[in-house]
């Protein structure tokens, strides 16, 4: 895309460098997607490994997601942002209790902006 | 009577509940890309070769921070690791598959097709087409999250941030993982990989990310080692 149209230095990364990044994270990806559906049926798979893979998505989706909640844009003055970790701890409730995945989105997105619009601060 | 057809479209019809959080979390990780200083064609290139949301977000801001090109990487494997989890769970339904097609679900694998497949073995309802079951989850949902990676990517944020969209993303997350702790140690992994999280942001290059993913791994397997041990029995 043109950079210039879009200002000085804002597509700054773009280039080979980049792309071998973007290209080795690819793969990496795919080959962690592929390794038990193209392995053959009848490979022994070590049982230390699928037992720490359970755990896995259990550590990695919690670790992204509290960053998120705890800090990201908290009022001015505030280390944390308190309407975000209310309306995560509803949202977190309903898909404990409904598993819905639209529902908790739903949910969590409709406690926030009740707190941003009629919250005390 | 089930024909390709039908379980083609109970597929695209499985999906359609994951559709309003896929697409503000497109439409964030393209415009993430754009504003972290990354060229608009490799935003859209990244997430068509990546095709992991989470995964594409950790890496722009690595690389808007210029780490170095092995951490981007590795902080793309940790983040994405758990989808080999998903490929042996799936890998059993998919032993008559040809070949390529293999290649091609793998491709498509994520977090929505693991939850939708195992919610549907557990109540022993999988379609007996599977892989047109597959194929209509997946190439559904693959093309909303491009076209939303592209919006976000061509047209930057359309969205006022007063709206918030981006709390999308952790919700996302949250009605994955929530479900997914069946037993003590799965919520112990969860909660010590969170406060884990919460006291390392501070360390350089999101290095905060994988030293509390892998804390909590290990606390999961010590803990149900520890836990069997007691109560002599499966958790």
């Amino acid at each position: 895309m043109d950079g210039a149209r879009r200002g000085k230095n804002m597509s700054e990364i773009g280039g080979l460098g980049a792309w071998l990044i973007v290209v080795s994270a690819g793969l990496v990806t795919f080959a962690v997607r592929a390794s038990f559906i193209l392995l053959p049926p009848d490979t022994d798979v070590p049982r230390w490994l699928t037992g720490s893979l359970k755990y896995v998505a259990a550590a990695v989706l919690p670790a992204l997601l509290t960053p998120d909640v705890l800090f990201r844009d908290a009022a001015a003055g505030d280390v944390l942002n308190v309407y975000r970790i209310i309306a995560a701890i509803v949202a977190a409730a309903f898909a404990i209790k409904t598993r819905s995945t639209i529902g908790t989105m739903l949910t969590g997105m409709a406690v926030l902006w009740i707190l941003k619009w009629w919250g005390p601060f | 009577m089930e024909t390709q057809r039908s379980a083609l479209i109970t597929g695209i019809r499985d999906q359609i509940p994951f559709i309003p959080g896929n697409i503000p979390f497109g439409m964030i990780t393209g415009a993430a890309a754009v504003s972290a200083g990354v060229d608009p064609w490799l935003g859209m290139a990244m997430s068509m070769i990546m095709y992991a949301g989470a995964a594409q977000l950790a890496a722009i801001s690595l690389m808007a921070q210029h780490a170095p090109g092995a951490i981007v990487v590795l902080t793309v494997l940790v983040v994405n690791l758990r989808m080999m989890m998903y490929s042996a769970a799936v890998a059993p339904y998919f032993r008559q598959t040809p070949r390529v097609r293999k290649w091609l679900f793998s491709y498509l694998l994520t977090d929505h097709a693991f939850a939708l497949l195992t919610a549907r073995f557990d109540r022993n309802d999988v379609p007996r087409h599977i892989d047109a079951y597959y194929f209509g989850v997946n190439a559904s949902m693959w093309c909303v999250w491009q076209a939303s990676v592209a919006v976000g990517v061509f047209a930057g944020t359309l969205v006022p941030a007063k709206w918030s969209l981006d709390f999308a993303i952790p919700l996302v997350f949250l009605s994955l993982v929530l479900p997914a702790l069946q037993t003590r140690s799965h919520w112990a992994a969860a909660i010590v990989a969170s406060v884990a999280a919460a006291f390392c942001t501070s360390l350089p290059m999101n290095l905060g990310l994988i030293a509390a993913a892998v804390t909590g791994v290990l606390v999961g397997i010590w803990s149900e080692r520890k836990w069997m041990a007691r109560d002599g029995v499966k958790i």
